[in-house]
């Protein structure tokens, strides 16, 4: 056998560059010991909605950058889980750590029964379809009197921080390492997910579904796994800001605005990239909130001039996103010649 | 033993038959050249035998198996592998991710499965171009690509169409190589050829197409004796 | 419940239906030319709504009249959209295109809120005012002229695509680009021409309905969404397609809102498109 092949087979699978683990190590240490050195509110809220919008983002990022179906209606699986464990806390009393588990199953349902019509669509008209069905989710749940329709719900309040029911007044530490830990693992499995079997294989769903058919891959299937983790991703987010805020409505979980966000922030870091929405989320968490302290209300709008602008920018002269003025092989495999 | 054995298969678009009444069987461990002026429903062919295209009718057996009308992820599982005329590499993706994926079908340890890849690179030869994107490739190195990701899957079948079309003559003798190579290994070909030079040279049975309908179906000799085939294809070849 | 009512339900489906064709004729155009969905239509669409606006609240110009500048004005933005961005994206993935023009939505209804606020707006005491009965069906004038204008720039619109040399040359760039080129048919250039007539159309329908609608900001969501329906309905790139879609659409609209619950209009629309991808996803109509 020739020296080349067992050269190659040598070769490790992934170029394991240690000095990135040992940066990402170090980061995730810090972030743990942040809150011990005293961040004030603020600070604490910026990084909740960072790991929020990373997590919200990463979820698109399955079935946009590793499947290649783009969502335009995402926020439907966001209000899912909001609604879901909101509701069930006020109805039964049921905790919301539990609800969480039944806001991605929910989730995961509609994903299936829109995913299985909707996925052999191809391009624009699942865009569209799934465009539809995110504002049909806001216009039935204005309009749903169980779950309080265009008012919404309105958490109990208890009277104390309580592990039980999600809930923390005095501070919002609990809340940074609860998003923070959804955030870990969220981001580890998807890291999972992209170096796994199914990975590779969503990939050649995404770049050629005619030479993905011919490799034995069920391209309609697999469409519809990734959309199905994708909402099992967002729906947790949901449920955590439900949480966070106590105070949900449709016009702010299930706004077009939620979908929106979750796709600029991947296309700014970089679509089908594991760390993309990370990068996406860093950059434009802070500038929404800067934009809304410094701005205030009125001004609301301004962040979205940036975004569009932004977005705009990034299809024109970077499509690969953020991430892509970063070597790759740095990142991930080397390239020998 | 036959591998494949297709009987009347007819595909019409719209009222235009681009197959009609086509009927050939396939030797295991053969190779069946396809030919054909353009139009003449090679491609189509193809595409009806590996599901990518409905039949409307007509009988194809893989083995004993009947595969009319399944779908391609299914006919691909029971071994049956293609390369497409336009070529459809994952482009964002290296060669061995290309190859990996194919790999899988046959591997589902992540290791194995890329040894396996590397194996058949190698086999491909282009075990040093292992890391480079599909889209850096030549057009060559892509056509290799598409035989390796399609080897992958283990075919016992396999189907290509124009291995030698749009790369220039220095490449060509390589590629040819390559495919008497395959036919080594056992497995089956049947390859579409515009080079009538290559097809008399690899092909153990010819299956001449025009106009959607076959005219002419047999061993190299005959083919090229054929009057309809010179006709309709060896003239104009000829002349060009 | 009265057949008057049945009718007037009608005749108000479909005179918003003709309206719903000419917009989703412009997104038809520019897709059919170069398979980019304009997911900014219906930004564009209240441009037209608020130049029309401005025209009258600024000049005291009867939107009647200012439907020339309109037309212009958003013609003008067409050719300025694909210079700065269509034409850096025409080879761009799929999924870069939409991000692009979804980009441009954003961009300019955010802009538009920065400076005019959220607030709603009317034309006060426009010429083309007040109802006509006939039987017990009233008709508003407005609304009757400004589904006619539609009906005749979509006629126009028709004719100039089949009939006139360029209209020729921007179907021939659609079916092949490059083929066009060697033919002499700057593709470009024909872009540049799609965009402006594609939100010339926004510009008819925009103005005459600024005589009659509220015009603010996000006027142009629901627009859009039925435009793409429509356009999903009459088979993407066509145009006479668009026509009996956008009737349906209206029909579908008025009559569901009638008959079921007016609060789910939306969702009556959206059940079609869902109903008619899933099952004929060529659309209705076929192309061309």
């Amino acid at each position: 056998m020739d020296s080349r092949l067992e050269f190659a087979k040598s070769e490790p699978i992934w170029n394991t560059n240690n000095r990135v683990f040992s940066i990402i190590a170090g980061l995730i240490i810090l972030l743990f010991a942040l809150p011990l050195f005293g961040m004030n509110s603020f600070y604490l809220h910026l990084f909740i909605m960072i790991f929020m919008h990373a997590v919200m983002a990463q979820s698109w990022n399955v079935i946009a950058g590793f499947s290649g179906q783009i969502s335009l209606g995402h926020g439907a699986f966001f209000g899912i889980g909001a609604y879901a464990t909101s509701f069930f806390y006020m109805e039964y009393g049921i905790t919301p750590w539990i609800s969480i588990f039944f806001g991605m199953f929910v989730s995961a349902i509609f994903a299936v029964l829109i995913g299985i019509p909707m996925l052999r669509l191809s391009g624009h008209y699942f865009a569209i379809a799934t465009l539809l069905i995110g504002i049909s989710f806001q216009v039935v749940f204005q309009r749903w009197d169980l779950v309080g329709a265009a008012s919404g719900l309105w958490v109990t309040m208890t009277p104390e921080d309580s592990w039980f029911a999600l809930q923390f007044h005095s501070s919002k530490v609990p809340y940074y390492y609860v998003f923070l830990v959804f955030f870990l693992i969220t981001f580890f499995l998807v890291w999972l997910l992209s170096r796994s079997k199914l990975g590779y294989r969503l990939r050649a769903v995404r770049d050629d579904p005619q030479a993905a058919l011919s490799l034995c891959i069920n391209v309609s299937n697999y469409k519809i796994i990734a959309y199905v983790i994708s909402a099992m991703i967002m729906a947790p987010m949901g449920s955590l800001f439900a949480q966070y805020i106590l105070i949900i409505d449709p016009d702010r979980v299930f706004n077009i605005e939620i979908s929106i966000i979750v796709l600029l922030i991947t296309v700014l870091g970089g679509i089908g990239n594991v760390w993309g929405p990370i990068i996406g989320a860093s950059i434009l968490v802070p500038i929404s909130e800067y934009s809304r302290i410094y701005l205030g209300g009125t001004g609301g709008a301004v962040d979205l001039i940036f975004y569009g602008l932004i977005l705009m920018i990034i299809c024109i002269f970077r499509p690969n996103g953020l991430i892509s003025f970063i070597p790759k092989d740095i990142l991930e495999r080397k390239k020998q010649r | 033993m036959k591998i494949l054995t297709v009987e009347n298969l007819s595909k019409s678009f719209g009222g235009i038959h681009a197959n009609r009444d086509i009927s050939f069987d396939v030797e295991e461990g053969s190779i069946l050249g396809v030919i054909g002026p353009n139009g003449a429903g090679k491609s189509t062919l193809f595409d009806l035998i590996t599901g990518f295209t409905k039949p409307d009718t007509g009988k194809v057996r893989f083995f004993d198996k009947n595969i009319f009308g399944i779908s391609p992820d299914k006919i691909s599982n029971l071994g049956v592998g293609r390369t497409f005329q336009k070529l459809k590499p994952f482009a964002d993706q290296t060669l061995l991710e290309n190859v990996m994926i194919g790999a899988f079908v046959k591997e589902k340890d992540i290791k194995r499965a890329r040894d396996r890849a590397l194996e058949i690179i190698d086999f491909v030869d282009l075990i040093e171009k292992r890391h480079h994107f599909a889209k850096e490739l030549s057009t060559g190195q892509r056509k290799r690509l598409e035989m390796a990701r399609a080897m992958a899957i283990d075919p016992k079948l396999l189907l290509m169409d124009e291995v030698t079309g749009g790369v220039d003559q220095k490449t060509i003798p390589g590629l040819v190589e390559l495919v008497k190579k395959l036919k080594k290994t056992g497995v089956t070909i049947i390859t579409i050829e515009h080079n009538i030079n290559i097809i008399m040279e690899i092909s153990d049975n010819v299956l001449a197409l025009d106009q959607g309908k076959r005219i002419a179906f047999g061993e190299p000799k005959e083919i090229q004796n054929n009057k309809l085939v010179i006709d309709a294809y060896l003239g104009t070849f000829d002349a060009a | 419940m009265t057949s008057e009512i049945i009718i007037q339900a009608i005749v108000t489906g479909l005179m918003m239906g003709l309206i719903y064709a000419l917009i989703a004729a412009g997104l038809s155009l520019i897709f059919g030319l170069m398979e980019i969905v304009n997911f900014a239509h219906g930004e564009h669409l209240m441009l037209s709504m608020f130049s029309s606006f401005w025209l009258w609240s600024l000049f005291g110009l009867d939107p009647l009249f200012s439907i020339p500048i309109t037309i212009l004005l958003l013609a003008f933005c067409g050719i300025i959209t694909h210079y700065f961005l269509i034409r850096y994206i025409l080879k761009a993935k799929m999924l870069i295109q939409i991000c692009a023009t979804f980009g441009l939505s954003i961009f300019i209804r955010s802009i538009a809120q920065l400076l005019w606020t959220p607030d709603f707006r009317n034309v006060d005491k426009p010429l083309l005012e007040g109802r006509i009965e006939i039987g017990s069906v009233f008709i508003g004038q407005p609304q009757l002229y400004a589904s006619l204008v539609c009906l005749v720039a979509f006629f126009g619109l028709y004719w100039f695509v089949t009939k006139t040399e360029t209209g020729l040359a921007l179907q021939a760039t659609a079916q092949d680009r490059h083929a066009a080129e060697i033919l002499g048919i700057p593709s470009n250039k024909m872009f540049a021409i799609g965009w402006a007539i594609g939100l010339g159309c926004v510009g008819v329908a925009g103005g005459m309905m600024a005589n009659y609608f509220f015009i603010f900001t996000d006027v142009g969501i629901n627009f859009a969404l039925f435009a793409f329906v429509a356009v999903a309905l009459g088979g993407f790139g066509s145009i006479i397609g668009c026509l009996y879609a956008g009737i349906i659409i209206g029909l579908v609209e008025s009559l569901g809102g009638l008959l079921i619950d007016p609060s789910f209009k939306l969702l009556y629309v959206f059940a079609i498109y869902l109903l008619v991808v899933i099952y004929k996803p060529q659309g209705l109509f076929g192309r061309y």
